[in-house]
């Protein structure tokens, strides 16, 4: 007898939950499913596994995946999940959320994190704006981008997460879209398993707001801008991988270095202080 | 200063010693199983920080300096998810920029224990130098609607005491503590007896006893409190600051709001009476009491002995738990005194609590210091005198 299994992640999900909240053509969901793919790869026991989230629409992928999960607030995912790991640093622990959430309210916890070289998996997924409160800027989007507070276009020049994150001292960054679902699933496997801070940032489509205020009202609208204006450099200077409205688009795995994680730091410095006290 | 210490093989001490409140605070977290501490420098709660640096490694807990207190109170509520007993330690304009994670911390009901030593505000205001005016910021500094514990000490050995007190109420009713000590109680030196607590003494959160499949994060045992588990354990759990249903799913209704809120409030308000606790002095037959708390108390206590060496019969009320406050009990006092004098270091906060609960029966003097200095006996004594007329 052959059993079919139509949905071989649904194991993964709080499928009771279903349908999510995401819209058509947004691309969060492609990144969820490339996380769970991602974790199946790396081999890793889900019940040692913990994912942060915080607000947006982003922030929903905590209540979807069938793992110790926590929804907290606007921006705080980091520090929360800063504790979780410290409080028990055999959890792997993951932080899920999008650019507003962990660039503009959650910024500083950004690069303190990065600075720390804390050991947990970072997955970014960047549409640009503010897609649950329907479409304000954010530090993520491009000059000149409509949005609705900057009707005229963005004049805030934006940041570039990756060559952010790779200066405040994050041993893994990469990037790509949700187009690239191989690369993705393959780099979120490296950075589940990789010692230190991993940031990984997923340009995902938003056609219900950002999409439509930009000439690029369906999902596969911007998908198409992915194919056609995205260039794998790996390896790639971060600084040199900005974001412009129409502009090329840089991907792929740009740091991959080694560095003491904060744990290994500690232990190692308290080992020697406090045997030395001992003795 | 040390006078008798023992640090046994696990790292508590015991013994009698010299120490200030904020260094009893950070002793009694580690007497009560603390063992995760995260915070900001800020005076004059910096002390705190500096000890529990110290002492946390000796007994294998974890310090760290976070970027913020927007992050510390994260931090702990991050680290009390992975089983660990958690604290942090702030003044005013810290503790400010706690409140949003407050409210996580009431939402998601993690136990863990926020110290404030109250200096006197608005703003940057006196760093150095004491207040009272976050009382009500306790009460109400996050948004919603919520019900909290706060605890006042007067001395550093009621620090030590307390903060041990504040851990085991904190995992028995899954709630944030709050320790709402001041400048002139963290800095000052006193004696105090440190202690190792038995393990009996100690109270562990309640913990799931059913397979992860059938387990509901929020599904609430008799006393409203519902057992948690923690991450890691294979439970797969999800719980999220939207209101949510016993299955710890966001459920956006008027009804799931209903019956959280109710829940998250009368899981406090209805054991009240085992979580209050206040202090007395010659009340029995008292017509001016002088309700006072934290390091106004001490000076209450004086000016009410030398009211009755004056033969006014006065008494003093001193809540230690702040909130839930002891209004059953200002009730009763309502019907015997003519009058309550309350001198807080703030414009009149803890005064309109007094008042309420007087209910009219007997009038409330405030008798308030902008802060920057305590009260002196004298101020209180003439108080009294005037609200015996």
């Amino acid at each position: 007898m052959v059993t079919v299994v139509n949905k071989p992640i649904d194991s993964y999900l709080r499928v009771d939950r279903m349908p999510h909240i995401w819209c058509a053509g947004c691309g969060i969901g492609l990144a969820t499913s490339c996380f769970i793919r991602g974790i199946e790869r790396a081999g890793l026991d889900l019940d040692k596994m913990a994912l942060v989230s915080g607000i947006g629409c982003t922030g929903r992928v905590a209540g979807y995946v069938k793992l110790d999960s926590f929804h907290t607030t606007h921006g705080r995912a980091l520090p929360f999940a800063t504790g979780l790991k410290l409080g028990n640093p055999e959890l792997n622990v993951v932080v899920f959320s999008g650019d507003g959430d962990l660039a503009a309210i959650g910024g500083n916890h950004l690069i303190h994190s990065a600075r720390r070289n804390i050991d947990m998996t970072v997955i970014c997924v960047n549409n640009f704006n503010y897609g649950m409160t329907g479409g304000q800027m954010g530090p993520t989007t491009p000059l000149e981008a409509r949005s609705t507070t900057s009707p005229y276009g963005n004049f805030e020049p934006p940041f570039n997460l990756p060559y952010l994150v790779a200066a405040s001292g994050a041993t893994y960054v990469a990037r790509w879209t949700v187009l690239h679902l191989r690369q993705l699933e393959r780099s979120i496997a490296e950075a589940l398993v990789k010692p230190g801070f991993s940031f990984i940032e997923v340009l995902s489509p938003c056609p219900t707001v950002y999409g439509r205020m930009n000439k690029r009202a369906r999902g596969l609208d911007e998908m198409h801008y992915y194919q056609e204006k995205s260039v794998i450099r790996n390896g790639a200077d971060p600084k040199d991988t900005d974001i412009t409205l129409d502009g090329p688009i840089v991907v792929g795995k740009f740091v991959d270095l080694k560095r003491p994680t904060l744990w290994d730091y500690r232990k190692q410095l308290l080992d020697k202080v406090l045997q030395k006290k001992k003795a | 200063m040390t006078m008798g210490l023992h640090m046994s093989e696990n790292g508590v001490l015991s013994g009698t010693f010299f120490m200030n409140g904020d260094e009893a605070c950070a002793e009694g977290a580690i007497s009560a199983g603390c063992r995760f501490f995260a915070g900001y420098p800020i005076t004059p709660a910096t002390e705190i920080a500096e000890k529990m640096s110290e002492r946390l490694p000796q007994v294998e807990g974890v310090f760290i300096q976070m970027e913020d207190e927007i992050a510390s109170m994260n931090a702990v509520l991050g680290a009390s998810w992975a089983g660990v007993k958690a604290m942090t330690a702030t003044s005013g304009p810290g503790f400010s920029l706690m409140m949003e994670n407050l409210g996580l911390g009431v939402m998601l009901e993690t136990p863990c224990v926020v110290v404030d030593v109250q200096r006197a505000g608005p703003s940057t205001g006196l760093p150095t130098l004491v207040g009272q005016g976050d009382m009500m910021q306790a009460r109400w500094g996050s948004h919603g609607s919520y019900e909290i514990i706060a605890l006042v000490p007067s001395s550093p050995q009621e620090i030590f005491d307390l903060t041990i007190t504040a851990f085991n109420l904190s995992e028995k009713y899954r709630v944030p503590v709050l320790v709402m000590s001041d400048e002139a109680v963290g800095h000052m030196s006193e004696k105090v007896v440190v202690r190792q607590v038995a393990p009996d003494d100690l109270a562990v959160r309640k913990r799931p006893h059913v397979a992860p499949e059938k387990y509901q994060p929020y599904k609430p045992d008799k006393d409203l409190v519902p057992p948690m588990a923690i991450a890691g354990e294979g439970y797969r759990f999800h719980v999220t600051g939207l209101t949510h249903d016993e299955r710890g799913y966001p459920e956006m209704t008027a009804e799931a709001q209903d019956r959280l809120v109710r829940r998250l409030v009368d899981k406090i308000r209805l054991n009240r009476k085992a979580i209050i606790k206040y202090e007395e002095v010659s009340t029995e037959d008292a017509e001016v009491i002088v309700c006072a708390y934290g390091i106004t108390a001490r000076i209450a206590r004086r000016a009410v002995q030398q009211a009755r060496a004056e033969g006014i019969r006065a008494g003093l009320l001193r809540p230690i738990t702040v909130w839930p406050f002891p209004e059953e009990r200002v009730r009763t006092l309502a019907k015997q005194a003519k009058a309550f004098v309350v001198p807080e270091i703030n414009y009149g906060q803890i005064a309109l609590e007094v008042e309420r609960c007087a209910a009219g029966k007997a009038k409330t003097v405030l008798l308030p210091h902008m802060g920057g200095a305590v009260h002196l006996p004298q101020t209180i004594l003439e108080a009294i005198r005037e609200a015996v007329q």
